[in-house]
C-alpha cells in the first residue's frame, strides 16, 4: 500500500538574524547583518499508512510544529522528499487542500463573533461541500462530540474546552483523509481531554483517517496512538511502538516487593537499589535494567518474599528521561 | 466552469451572510460607529458653510446646500467603501489566522471582498437614520436626473473595489515588514488631501487637483459623490467609470503578483 504520508531526508533551516548586545552592535548591524543558520529539522525520515494514528513527540522547539507544518503545506522545506496523499505540499494545490486539516490547539479559525453553526456554513461554502453530504457529516460530528447547543452560541461566549469542541468538528466538516492535530487537547481538563480523544479516535475508526499529532500529554497518545515519532534538535531520534519507546531509552525498572513478617529485622534495602518508598513489610526499588535480574534472584534467596512485581517506569518519566539526551553538537564541544 | 462560478457565488453569498450576522451582534458598537461616521464630515460641513456664508453665499461655485449635498452624500460613500484595514493584516500574520487561511482551497482575498460586501447591508441600514437626520438639518439641494441616479450605484460599487484592491494591497506589504504604521499613516494622510474626503476637489489648488488626477483615491470618494450630487456631464461621469476600471484592473494584478511573492516568503520564514 503506498504511505499516505511520505518523507526522506527533510530539512528546514531558518536564517536568524544575530546580534550582539549594546548600541555599536544595533548600529552595525543596519548596514551588515549577521545571520545564524538554525536547523530546525535535520533530515528526518518516515512514511505513515493510510489509517494509522501516530504520536509525534519532542520537547519544545524539537521540530515537531514545523515538520508538521511542512507537511500541510505553510512552510518550504530546504531539502528533502515530501508526499502527501499523492502532492507536494507546498504546492497548495486546492485537492490537496480539500483532503488534509491542520489544528493547532492554541490557534482559533472560527469567527468568534456569530456562532459555530454559522461558521459550519461558512466552511461548507469554502470547501463547496454538497449539501447533503455536509448536513450528514455535521450532524454526526455534532453528535460525536456531544456539542448540543452550544453550536448556537456565539463563539467567543465558550469556554476554552468548548471552543475546542467546536473547533475540532469544524476542522472536520470537509471530512479531511489526513488530520496533523498540534496539542489538540492543550489547556483543556481531564473530561474534556477525554472526549477530545474518544473524538480522534472515532473519526479515525470511522473514515480511516491518518492522523499525526502532538501533545505534551502523554495520556493522549497512550489512548490514541500505537506507533510513535519521537524527535529531538531536529533529529528522528525513535519510530516505533509505544512499548519499544519505554524498552529503549528507559534506564531503570522498578521493583515493588511485599515480604511476609519479618519481625523488625528489615535489611538495608539500599544494597538492592533505590529506595522509592518503605513500609514496615513491603518496599519499592529503582533498579537499574542491567541488575534487575541479579537483584531479584538475591531477595528471592534472601528475604522471605510473598510477591514481586517489575515494571517499566511511568511513561512520562521514560519522556523526559529521552528529553535530557543531549544534542549531539554539545557533546562534541564537551569532549573538545 | 459553471459549477465553479457556483461555487464563488455560493461563498459570497453566506460569507456576505455571515458578516452581516455577526455585524448585527454588537449594538452599542455600531451605534458609536455611527456617531463617529456623522461627526468627521459634520465638521467639515459647519467649516465650509461658514467660509461659504462669509464669502457672500458660495465658494467655488459650492452654496451652503451644495456643501450640505456633497457631505451628506459623502456619509453614504463611506459606510459603502469601508474596506479592510491594511493593520488587520499584522494581526493576521501574527495570531497565525493567515496560516489557517492559506490552508483553505479559496484564495483569502474572497473572503475579504464577500465579508465587506456583505456588511454593507447592516451599514447602509445604519446609516438610514443618520442620513435623514442630516437631511432635514442642512437642507441639501440635489437636482436629480436619471442617469445621475442609474449611475450612482456603478461609481459607488467600483469606488468600493478600487478602495478595497489599495487597501489589501497596502496590507501584503505586512508580509516583508511589521514596522508599517508610518506608510500606512502616510497612505491615510494623502488619501484624506486627494480623494475629495476632506474637501471637494474642485476647491483644492490646480496643482492639486493635477496630481489627484494620477493617483486613485478621488475614484473611490469623491467621484461618487459628485456623480450623485450633479457636478458631472454624462460624458466626465463616463470617463470616470473607465478609469476606476483601469484602476480596479492595474491593483488586482499587482495584488496578484504581490502575493506570490508574498506568500513565498511567508512560507520560507514560517506561518
Amino acid at each position: 500500500m503506498k504511505p499516505a504520508i511520505h518523507v526522506r531526508d527533510l530539512t528546514k533551516v531558518f536564517k536568524v538574524p544575530e546580534r550582539d548586545a549594546g548600541l555599536k552592535a544595533a548600529t552595525l548591524s543596519l548596514f551588515k547583518r549577521k545571520y545564524k543558520e538554525v536547523r530546525a529539522v535535520d533530515s528526518i525520515a518516515f512514511d505513515i499508512q493510510p489509517g494509522e494514528v501516530v504520536g509525534f513527540l519532542g520537547p519544545n522547539g524539537a521540530g515537531k510544529t514545523t515538520t508538521l507544518k511542512m507537511l500541510a503545506g505553510l512552510l518550504y522545506p530546504t531539502s528533502g522528499e515530501l508526499d502527501v496523499l499523492g502532492y507536494l505540499p507546498e504546492k497548495r494545490q486546492k485537492d490537496f487542500l480539500r483532503q488534509i486539516t491542520l489544528v493547532m490547539g492554541q490557534r482559533s479559525q472560527l469567527n468568534w463573533d456569530i456562532p459555530a453553526i454559522d461558521s459550519f456554513e461558512l466552511n461548507r461554502a469554502i470547501y463547496s461541500i454538497p449539501r447533503k453530504q455536509y448536513e450528514e457529516t455535521r450532524d454526526e460530528l455534532i453528535e460525536l462530540m456531544l456539542l448540543g447547543d452550544l453550536i448556537n452560541k456565539p463563539v467567543r461566549n465558550l469556554s476554552l474546552g468548548e471552543r475546542m469542541k467546536v473547533e475540532a468538528v469544524g476542522a472536520l466538516l470537509h471530512r479531511p483523509q489526513v488530520l496533523f492535530l498540534d496539542e489538540p487537547t492543550i489547556g483543556l481538563d481531564v473530561t474534556m481531554q477525554r472526549r477530545i480523544r474518544r473524538f480522534i479516535q472515532e473519526y479515525n475508526a470511522r473514515y480511516n483517517a491518518t492522523v499525526l499529532l502532538t501533545s505534551h500529554y502523554m495520556a493522549d497518545v497512550q489512548a490514541l496512538c500505537k506507533r510513535v515519532i519521537v524527535i529531538h534538535h531536529g533529529k528522528l531520534l525513535y519510530d516505533g511502538g509505544l512499548a519499544g519507546l519505554v524498552e529503549r531509552f528507559s534506564a531503570m525498572k522498578t521493583l515493588s516487593v511485599t515480604f511476609s513478617d519479618m519481625n523488625g529485622h528489615a535489611p538495608d534495602f539500599s544494597t538492592f537499589g533505590t529506595v522509592i518508598s518503605q513500609e514496615p513489610n513491603r518496599v519499592s526499588l529503582r533498579v537499574g535494567k542491567a541488575e534487575t535480574p541479579n537483584v531479584t534472584a538475591r531477595m528471592l534467596a534472601d528475604l522471605p518474599v510473598t510477591d514481586l512485581t517489575v515494571e517499566d517506569p511511568p511513561i512520562e518519566e521514560v519522556i523526559e528521561h529521552v528529553f535530557e539526551q543531549p544534542k549531539e553538537d554539545d557533546e562534541k564541544k564537551e569532549t573538545a | 466552469m459553471l459549477a465553479r462560478a457556483r461555487d464563488y457565488a455560493d461563498l459570497y453569498l453566506v460569507n456576505a451572510k455571515t458578516a452581516i450576522i455577526g455585524q448585527f451582534q454588537y449594538r452599542l458598537a455600531n451605534l458609536m460607529f455611527l456617531v463617529h461616521l456623522v461627526i468627521e464630515p459634520l465638521i467639515y460641513l459647519i467649516v465650509w458653510t461658514n467660509v461659504a456664508e462669509a464669502q457672500g453665499g458660495s465658494v467655488g461655485g459650492y452654496t451652503a446646500s451644495t456643501f450640505a449635498a456633497y457631505y451628506i452624500v459623502w456619509t453614504l460613500v463611506r459606510q459603502f467603501n469601508l474596506s479592510l484595514s491594511p493593520f488587520s493584516f499584522e494581526w493576521r500574520i501574527k495570531n497565525g489566522r493567515l496560516a489557517g487561511e492559506l490552508l483553505r482551497p479559496v484564495h483569502p482575498i474572497h473572503y475579504d471582498l464577500g465579508f465587506f460586501l456583505g456588511i454593507k447591508v447592516p451599514y447602509v441600514v445604519y446609516w438610514l437614520p443618520a442620513g435623514l437626520i442630516l437631511w432635514l438639518i442642512f437642507r441639501p439641494v440635489i437636482e436629480l436626473t436619471w442617469w445621475q441616479v442609474a449611475a450612482f450605484p456603478v461609481a459607488l460599487m467600483l469606488g468600493f473595489l478600487v478602495r478595497f484592491a489599495m487597501l489589501w494591497l497596502l496590507g501584503l506589504i505586512t508580509f516583508w515588514t511589521t514596522r508599517v504604521s508610518a506608510i500606512f499613516d502616510l497612505f491615510f494622510t494623502l488619501e484624506l488631501l486627494l480623494s475629495g474626503r476632506l474637501v471637494p476637489l474642485e476647491l483644492m489648488p490646480g496643482w492639486a487637483q493635477d496630481i489627484a488626477a494620477w493617483l486613485p483615491f478621488q475614484w473611490a470618494f469623491g467621484f461618487p459623490i459628485e456623480v450623485l450630487i450633479g457636478r458631472l456631464a454624462p460624458d466626465q461621469i463616463v470617463r470616470g467609470f473607465a478609469i476606476q476600471v483601469i484602476w480596479i484592473a492595474v491593483s488586482y494584478t499587482v495584488i496578484h503578483l504581490v502575493w506570490k511573492r508574498g506568500i513565498k516568503h511567508f512560507t520560507a520564514v514560517g506561518g
